[in-house]
């Protein structure tokens, strides 16, 4: 008997629901599926750092970031129950991650995935160059199973490849 | 050594104690061991004291602010007004923020706007980290406009002999460039994140606290004034934050504990005892040093010179002590080379935030309770914008300059 196929698909903010309405479309029925979201861990890095800046002047006794660790924690709860909700389906595992966003979606599929479902989150107004961010790029690079890369909205039309560089730019022409 | 160990402590805080825990016995023994005559520090002391009230009155209005809810009106409103946009949201963000930053000083950005903000963003289900960039950014390239925005300028505000108008009338152009170029190189630097639309709208209208902005913009007039009158402004900001106080006292929102602590004496005496460890660097050997590095000149160059040295010895030490170091000397070539130095101490520290020296011993702290470091990202977005931000005021400050003559 063949086992269900395992899926990951990693929403983010601004783009899950294309991702996941996607995915649905792809996904066989009877796949395990886990919905990830992973909350960046710098935020709060950056915003100490900030502090650290004003050598713990000011009203030190309320630090910045506990009200926002809290509010981060239910935004992404939100998310994953939304998004659990618009997915439908029986048996959806929601899993909430928090630290460097690459390393914990990668961690989140390193044991037992068989696919990882990503949206693009760079320049969607044309197929390509830049369509990939950096973070989703380190994923679609060191993910260690296969990746299901989708357009988070309507993809564009073909015309908006860019030409291809001139193969033999021959002489320039002479200005007047 | 004891200058970079007070700062080191000052970063690091064992177990939370406050800063001037070691700097001011650092102080101390300056003065017991003869380093620093009494007589040099008693001047320092009374030199100093104004400014530093001025500070607390700055610190109590910022807090009562808070207590009154004025942050978290100001992160409901442009959570409502960007309609869910995220690049609208961080051009809202950028107007306010710098508001902030100058008016209330970048010590209210840092610890009061931002986690505001941030929450607001999180309720949006936007990303949070280009605004929680914005926010740390704009607290220091942000805080060039008024002598109340940061420490640094309160204390070149003394040395410069300006009036608080002529001040804010020279620096509105260096503030205005340095805010543009943040935006631009942070908006292309954070493009991946400022993508898709917050299925979220907010339609409540934030409860506006009247109170609390109307004091705030009366005292803003209350500094011009009193610098026409010529009343140091600092009257200005006690008069709007005994109101705030007593407004929050009579409505419950703070108790008499909650404005002592918010005046922060232990920061107060950090200040006045780092102040007296420079003076100490500055009598012995570094003081007869600053002159020949600062460039006395009015030309595009120099000013130029004296901002790039500025935010070189902030990065290296921390803005405070350089700004300390470097006034005497600045303040001797005129108020022009003062504010150029502002714009290096104000904006250099968006590279490494608290000085490279403090910072190395603050990362080994961080790593020994088991923190995470922060990230390179942080460290490359302050290299592609300090330079560009501190050209660009810069050029700000030299036209500002020949404009008014």
């Amino acid at each position: 008997m063949i086992e269900a196929v395992r899926v990951v698909v990693w929403l983010v903010e601004g783009t899950w629901r294309g991702c996941l309405d996607t995915a649905a479309e792809i996904i066989p029925r009877d796949a395990q599926v886990t919905l990830l979201h992973v909350t960046p861990s710098d935020v709060g890095e950056v915003t100490d750092a900030a502090a650290a800046g004003l050598l713990g002047r000011a009203l030190r006794a309320r630090r910045p970031g506990r009200p926002f660790d809290i509010a981060t924690d239910e935004a992404a709860t939100a998310i994953l129950q939304a998004a659990a909700t618009r997915f439908g389906r029986q048996g959806t595992a929601l899993v909430h991650r928090r630290g460097r966003v690459e390393r914990e979606v990668i961690g989140a599929v390193a044991h037992d995935a068989d696919l990882l479902v990503v949206a693009r989150d760079g320049d969607r107004s044309r197929l390509g160059p830049h369509s990939l961010g950096h973070v989703t790029r380190f994923v679609v690079d060191h993910a260690p199973c296969p990746v299901l890369l989708v357009w988070p909205d309507e993809p564009p039309g073909l015309e908006s490849i860019p030409p291809p560089p001139t193969e033999h730019p021959g002489p320039r022409p002479r200005r007047p | 050594m004891l200058l970079v160990a007070t700062l080191a402590f000052a970063v690091a805080r064992p177990g939370g104690s406050p800063e001037a825990v070691f700097a001011v016995p650092a102080a101390g023994l300056l003065l017991l061991l003869g380093v620093l005559p009494l007589s040099q520090a008693a001047a320092e002391v009374t030199s100093l004291a104004p400014t530093i009230g001025f500070l607390a009155a700055v610190l109590v209005l910022a807090d009562m602010c808070d207590r009154l809810g004025l942050f978290e009106a100001a992160g409901t409103w442009m959570a409502m007004a960007s309609r869910g946009r995220p690049l609208t949201l961080f051009t809202l963000l950028f107007a306010v923020a710098s508001v902030v930053t100058a008016v209330l000083s970048l010590d209210a950005t840092v610890v009061l706007l931002t986690p505001a903000v941030l929450t607001a963003v999180v309720r949006l289900r936007l990303r949070a980290k280009p605004h929680a960039y914005a926010c740390t950014h704009l607290a220091n390239s942000a805080s060039l406009l008024l002598p109340v925005s940061n420490l640094t300028n309160l204390l070149a505000f003394r040395a410069s002999g300006l009036s608080f108008a002529r001040f804010g009338a020279t620096m509105a152009l260096p503030w205005l460039t340095a805010i543009v170029v943040e935006w631009i190189v942070l908006r292309r630097f954070f493009a991946d994140d400022l993508v898709g639309r917050s299925e979220k709208q907010v339609a409540t209208s934030p409860e506006v606290p009247v109170f609390a902005c109307s004091v705030v913009a009366l005292t803003l007039v209350g500094f011009f004034v009193a610098s026409v009158l010529h009343v140091s402004p600092a009257f200005a900001a006690l008069a709007g934050a005994i109101a705030l106080a007593a407004h929050s006292l009579v409505h419950r929102r703070a108790r008499f504990r909650e404005i002592g602590l918010a005046i922060d004496l232990p920061f107060l005496a950090f200040v006045l005892a780092l102040g007296l460890v420079v003076k100490a660097l500055s009598l012995h050997g570094l003081g007869s040093l600053a002159p020949h590095l600062v460039p006395t000149g009015t030309s595009f160059g120099s000013l130029l010179t004296a901002a790039a040295l500025a935010a070189l010895l902030a990065n290296l030490v921390n803005n405070l002590p350089t700004v300390l170091l470097l006034l005497p000397a600045a303040a001797a070539a005129g108020p022009a080379t003062v504010l150029a130095v502002l714009i290096g101490v104000n904006t250099g520290p968006n590279l490494t935030y608290v000085g490279s020296l403090a910072t190395l011993l603050w990362r080994r702290v961080l790593h020994q309770r088991g923190e995470d470091l922060p990230t390179s990202e942080f460290l490359r977005l302050g290299a592609v914008s300090v330079p560009p931000v501190l050209l660009a005021s810069t050029i700000g400050l030299w036209l500002s300059l020949k404009l008014m003559g």
